[in-house]
């Protein structure tokens, strides 16, 4: 879209302030060659956006500037600007930037008659062609309000400048204080008709907020809301964080839970990578170590995590953690896990929502936790934290971060209600709920919800062990649901059960087997009977056969001694019968 | 004004007769306001500062990197370098009473006791 509205002719050319997030808003930048108004009360951060614009400028896109100050001596700005880590000595070496203070002190003049700035404009001028500068500041020129008597001549001549340094061609910042009931004290917006942005310094429950607001953009259209910002070693960044609407591409690439029965209730295969992710449970139910479980499983796939801890500083995690046998501190060691731990009364919303993103920019991680969310409660009211949560969500899940929140709910009131009531926004809602019985505090868990996948419906009794979080089959009987002690004393007896079960099953086929025994055994005995009797039988029959062929070669030797020839035979044999 | 019975009574009266006065008039081209602004000053100087004095103009046109080193924003400026402390006028010097009081020609009446 930047490039669309730089690469038209038809559109406003615009000069990129390179400051994180203001160009998105301003779609491009400021408008090029003309006049923008930053007003803003008191300490809101004019000067510094200023000076970013113009060291931008010069370090970035080859612009020079000239950053001409009424408060400030150059020295001052100098060290002002030295935290945030603009070298502003070695641009202004380079001849890249020009600082120059312009002093106007009330008791040291005297009006004597007409007069215009002719000598401003000079200095100005000067200023611009000495170092070939495209950006100028003026800051903050209604300094000169206070030193010039005569406002007048002054309107008029300021008039007159803001007009000299559009034809001049240079992209202008101009500060102006805020007043009551006008953008700036002197009307100087009445002067600066293309571009006006306001800073703000709004201080809710004692927790401040900066803010920016494009007031007026002429030409152009623009980001309308109020947008956070901040201002730390990386200079200004402002953080379009408007709900990013509904389009982004989803994944249905499916990670661990890092706790293999839960796993095994999301359809077997853990959550979806970028779906947001609910924790929530009363106190001490175990929601930051199934957190943990999580971590320690995108730690051991290689993702980056961020941790977010608004409870508790990281060490306490780590050594927490440790007791039931996860080892995060390696993970912090190898860089794969990041805590940002900070009190959520540190800043307001936006700011935590901004210094998040930030936080999220740079560490690039693909699994982020927060825990818990309810402790902004202390920060903002209901709707804004849910309007945050909903920018946080859209953000995470147009990077395809995978989030979970932890959700402390309190006891007493409805367990499916969330003291944020985000669970709207929330794909995979596990619920940790204490079941109390027998005089025993037992945790179960359960999956509430989860958007696109199968799940169990079964309740988990829920154990912290030394080796992690291990899920148990609840035992569900006419007693009800049975936990903790009450569920190993029923395991135990159905134990005892099936024990005696398998006993008798074991005794009634070793009986089976004896009877076969026996049988195979009588068979065997039958057999060799039969053996003998066969052994005897056959003898006798050869015996009988023997006998026999005996007596017929008697009959032979006989016929022979009695002389009988061959017709003999016959009647021999007839004689015989 | 406080001051008008002192002057009526010495008009010529000068604050440090034995000084040299070093001003020096700071105009941006040929204006009418610049020209009216060194009229101004010379028949000022001429009145009451009786040849002690010395005037430089500046013309920021031609020396614009001058600007800087007495903080000029307006013109004309007038800026007495000498005596101290260093004062600056404003506009084209055309309310003489105004220019006398700027650059302490007319003691403040107090002062001009005291001088007395």
């Amino acid at each position: 879209m930047k490039q669309a509205i730089r690469n038209s002719p038809d559109i406003l050319p615009k000069a990129p302030t390179g400051i994180t997030g203001l160009d998105e808003i301003m779609q491009g930048g400021l408008p090029r060659g003309r006049t923008s108004l930053v007003c803003g009360s008191a300490g809101c951060g004019k000067t510094l956006l200023a000076m970013e614009f113009i060291v931008r400028g010069a370090t970035r896109y080859g612009e020079p500037g000239v950053f001409m100050a009424f408060e400030e001596t150059g020295q001052e700005l100098v060290t002002n600007v030295a935290s945030l880590g603009f070298d502003v000595p070695r641009l202004v070496a380079q001849k890249k930037m020009l600082l120059d203070y312009v002093k106007v002190e009330r008791n040291e003049i005297e009006e004597t008659g007409e007069y215009d700035l002719d000598g401003l404009f000079v200095r100005l001028n000067h200023a611009i062609d000495r170092i070939g500068a495209k950006r100028v500041v003026l800051d903050t020129v209604e300094s000169l309000f206070a030193g010039l008597p005569n406002q007048a001549i002054l309107r008029s001549e300021l008039r007159r400048l803001f007009r000299w340094l559009k034809d001049k061609g240079v992209t202008t910042i101009i500060t102006g204080e805020r007043g009551e009931g006008s953008l700036t004290r002197h009307g100087l917006e009445e002067y600066v008709s293309d571009c006006v942005l306001l800073l703000d310094h709004r201080v809710t429950g004692q927790v401040s907020t900066r803010r920016l607001r494009v007031v007026k953009y002429r030409g152009s259209t623009h980001g309308s809301n109020e947008y956070p910002f901040l201002i730390d070693r990386q200079g200004f960044s402002v953080l379009p964080i408007t709900s990013l609407g509904l389009d982004h591409e989803v994944s249905s690439e499916r990670i661990s839970s890092g706790i293999a029965r839960i796993d095994a209730m999301l359809g077997g295969k853990g959550f979806y990578r970028g779906s947001s992710i609910l924790v929530s449970g009363t106190a001490g139910t175990g929601k930051s170590s199934v957190a943990a479980q999580f971590v320690d499983a995108a730690c051991r796939r290689g993702e980056r995590c961020l941790y977010f801890a608004f409870e508790e500083p990281p060490q306490q995690i780590i050594r927490n953690m440790r007791s039931i046998g996860l080892d995060l501190g390696q993970w912090r060691e190898k860089g794969l896990l990041q805590f940002h731990a900070s009190r959520p009364t540190l800043f307001g919303l936006e700011t935590h929502l901004a210094t998040m993103h930030q936080t999220i920019s740079q560490f690039q991680p693909r699994v982020v936790i927060l825990d818990p969310i309810t402790t902004f409660a202390a920060v903002g009211q209901t709707v804004e934290i849910k309007a945050m949560l909903i920018r946080l969500v859209d953000f995470l899940k147009r990077k395809r971060i995978t989030a979970l929140f932890t959700c402390l709910t309190q006891g007493g009131s409805a367990t499916e209600a969330t003291e944020t009531e985000i669970s709207s926004l929330i794909d995979t809602w596990l619920l940790l709920r204490d079941i109390e019985l027998n005089g025993e505090r037992n945790r179960g868990i359960y999956v509430l919800k989860s958007r696109g996948m199968f799940h169990s419906n079964q309740i988990r009794e829920f154990l912290l062990t030394k080796h992690g979080v291990e899920l148990r089959d609840v035992y569900v009987g006419p007693a009800g649901v049975l936990t903790g002690s009450a569920r190993l004393a029923q395991e135990a007896l159905e134990t005892a059960n099936r024990l005696t079960e398998e006993q008798q099953v074991q005794a009634k086929q070793r009986g089976l087997e004896r009877k076969r025994q026996a049988l195979a055994a009588q068979i065997a005995a039958l057999k060799a009977a039969f053996a003998d009797d066969e052994t005897e039988l056959r003898k006798d029959i050869r015996q009988l056969q023997q006998r026999e062929e005996r007596l017929q070669q008697e009959c032979h030797l006989m016929a022979r001694n009695r002389q009988a020839d061959a017709p003999a035979r016959a009647g021999g044999r007839q004689h015989h019968t | 004004m406080t001051t008008t019975p002192a002057r009526s009574k010495q008009p010529s009266t000068k604050a440090r007769p034995d000084q040299s006065w070093q001003l020096r008039l700071y105009v941006a081209g040929q204006t009418n306001k610049s020209l009216a602004a060194f009229a101004n000053l010379k028949r000022i100087c001429e009145k009451h500062l009786n040849g002690k004095y010395q005037i430089e103009v500046i013309d920021l046109m031609e020396r614009p990197q001058l600007a800087e080193g007495d903080q000029i924003v307006a013109i004309p400026t007038l800026v007495r370098k000498l005596p101290p402390p260093m004062r600056k006028l404003i506009g084209d010097l055309s309310n003489t009473e105004r220019v006398l009081v700027g650059l302490n020609i007319i003691p403040q009446h107090s002062e001009g006791r005291h001088e007395d």
